[in-house]
């Protein structure tokens, strides 16, 4: 839907004021992280410095939570990768009985308020005994993450067509070979999209992983922590801009990636 | 791309070829066996892990607790739900006094956030062409998917005593505005940080983005013709706005307000960083089951945000918001 009439002024400034809003916080983390004060939040800044990233990478507990935050995502991501596409394989082009309570149940993780989720997963886990652990935190996230993949990979799946994996088979190519050669190639970037994403999720997701974590410390929740004591603002403030970063990036590169689909990826978190 | 095909007619080369041709041919020909397949591990994690645990929960929100021995016991009993919905209870004004502070906040930022997000989308959707349509996407998308706690913590920064907002409002003389507004019963309080009216901001913040997007996706949807035949009946614009676009936009805004209502009913750290004292339905659900150890009386209360989210679907469902999704 495009009008040839240009805005109103009104229109404009208010469509670009939300934008600086939306920003604004983003902008304000990044000048912070600069900053010179090491104990209050003083405006307008006391000058400049890059020390603090310097004392932020050399802390050992700034660098094994984001080593254990890296590793959940990886892990949760790899899950999510496969279990997603199987879900999208198997639905695309199937009509079945259950179907639909089935893609609501993919949906529920992250529809469901996170602490519902969050305290169900940790009585479970300690139903069965289980010690929260590393594992307990990638199982929780891959439960969530799973849901980014699939609609990535189900809409690739929708837009392609079945034709070219007919055509694969009636030159003789069996099922292996077709989605090595032919369905595989046409997933990749929504695999990959799919992938950057549910890693963007993870590694920021705060409220399932109060509950999972037990004494572990993903780099979310040791920022948590340092609100809860205000020490080291300097530290907390770089440790910010770095997380900031590492969820912006991949969003980006996934909506380039996507670029042009219908389906652009990332509109759903 | 080279595509291996062995000749069908001879498969007697490699065994283990042969095994995996035969394999591959028998889930060609059997497709529900392949889909079986496909399906038992999501099946497995969803329907086993994920709605086992669900199903755990709501089961022990019928345990009982021991106040004295702090003890879960799973003897049946209703008496977590009385608390909730049973007014003759002793603990049920306070806890009712959580669910409405939540619900009176949830509903207040999805006011906020469709407020601020329609105009937004209505920009990207109609005039937004070219590299400003990917710019308006990205640069509502970023936001989005930036780490949340960071957001939380951002806006602690913005709004401290001392920080960028005190200082613009000194900037601009507008501090005396500021204190009168924080002096105010319900939304004021010692200072924005710790009040009603600083949660808020957070709060429609960090969902904004997820009411923008449904909106620009209705108002996409909209075609041209329609606005284009309206006036061409003579209607004037803000009578095509009023009578065309608000209409076809509006579904787009109820499953905008899924969101911001959802997300805010279960949030439990915003309400921990920025204003007041007084729990959030969250919060409460975290200290009962953490501090507490009232594993039944926490179960008990996730339900609520669960009747309030279905509620609010039936009522959107009513609203036409599926039908543009």
């Amino acid at each position: 839907m495009h009008s040839e009439a240009r805005a109103p002024l009104w229109l404009k400034l208010l469509a670009y004021g939300g934008l600086a809003f939306l920003h604004f916080p983003i902008v304000v983390i990044a000048l912070y992280a600069f900053n010179t004060e090491e104990s209050a939040y003083s405006f307008p800044l006391q000058g400049f410095t890059l020390d603090w990233f310097a004392a932020a990478f050399g802390r050992d507990d700034v660098l094994a939570a984001i080593w254990l935050s890296v590793k959940v995502a990886a892990v949760a991501t790899l899950a999510s990768l496969l279990l997603g596409t199987m879900a999208a394989a198997a639905l695309y082009r199937r009509r079945f009985w259950g179907k639909e309570a089935l893609t609501l149940m993919l949906i529920l993780p992250i529809a469901l308020p996170g602490i519902i989720t969050g305290i169900a997963l940790l009585s479970a886990f300690k139903l069965l005994a289980w010690e929260p652990s590393f594992w307990t935190i990638a199982i929780g996230h891959a439960t969530f993450c799973v849901v980014v993949v699939y609609n990535n990979v189900i809409a690739r799946f929708r837009r392609s067509s079945h034709s070219l994996v007919e055509a694969s088979m009636d030159l003789g190519a069996d099922g292996f070979t077709t989605f090595r050669h032919v369905v595989l190639p046409q997933l990749a970037t929504a695999l990959l999209a799919g992938g950057l994403l549910a890693f963007a999720l993870s590694f920021d997701e705060i409220i399932v992983t109060t509950f999972t974590a037990g004494h572990e410390r993903t780099l979310p929740i040791w920022l948590l922590n340092q609100l809860g004591r205000p020490r080291d603002v300097p530290i907390t403030n770089v440790v910010a801009l770095t997380v900031m970063l590492i969820t912006m990036v991949p969003v980006i590169a996934a909506w380039k990636l996507t670029q042009g689909t219908e389906a652009v990826a990332g509109s759903g978190k | 791309m080279a595509i291996e095909a062995p000749d069908p007619l001879h498969q007697h080369g490699l065994p283990t070829a042969g095994i995996r041709r035969r394999l591959a041919s028998l889930l060609y020909r059997r497709q529900t066996l392949l889909l079986l397949l496909l399906l038992t591990p999501p099946l497995l994690w969803f329907g086993v892990v994920y709605l086992g645990s669900l199903l755990a929960l709501l089961m022990q929100s019928f345990y009982t607790f021991d106040d004295f021995t702090m003890a879960v016991t799973p003897e049946l009993t209703l008496a977590n739900f009385r608390a909730i919905a049973d007014p003759a209870n002793p603990l049920f004004g306070a806890n009712i006094d959580i669910v409405l502070r939540t619900l009176g906040m949830a509903a207040a930022v999805t006011v906020a956030c469709a407020l601020i997000a329609f105009p937004i989308a209505y920009y990207m959707a109609r005039y937004a062409r070219g590299w400003q349509k990917g710019f308006f996407y990205i640069a509502v998308m970023a936001p989005m998917w930036a780490s949340y706690i960071v957001k939380a913590y951002s806006w602690t920064v913005i709004l401290a005593k001392g920080g960028i907002v005190y200082w613009l409002g000194q900037a601009l003389g507008l501090n005396a505005l500021l204190e009168a507004v924080l002096s105010l019963p319900m939304v004021g309080g010692s200072s924005l940080s710790t009040s009603n009216l600083g949660r808020f901001m957070v709060f429609t913040y960090i969902w904004l983005p997820f009411m923008i997007l449904p909106i620009q996706a209705a108002l996409e949807r909209v075609p041209l013709s329609l606005l284009q035949a309206s006036s061409d009946l003579g209607a004037r614009p803000a009578q095509t706005f009023r009578t065309v676009m608000l209409p076809l936009a509006f579904p787009g805004v109820v499953a905008g307000s899924i969101f911001t209502f959802s997300l805010t009913l279960g949030d439990f750290i915003v309400p921990q960083l920025v204003g007041p004292p007084g729990l959030f339905i969250g919060n409460y659900v975290y200290t009962m089951q953490g501090a507490v150890g009232n594993i039944p009386m926490a179960a008990a209360f996730t339900v609520v945000p669960v009747v309030l989210i279905s509620l609010y679907l039936a009522l959107a469902r009513r609203l036409g918001a599926f039908d543009a999704l």
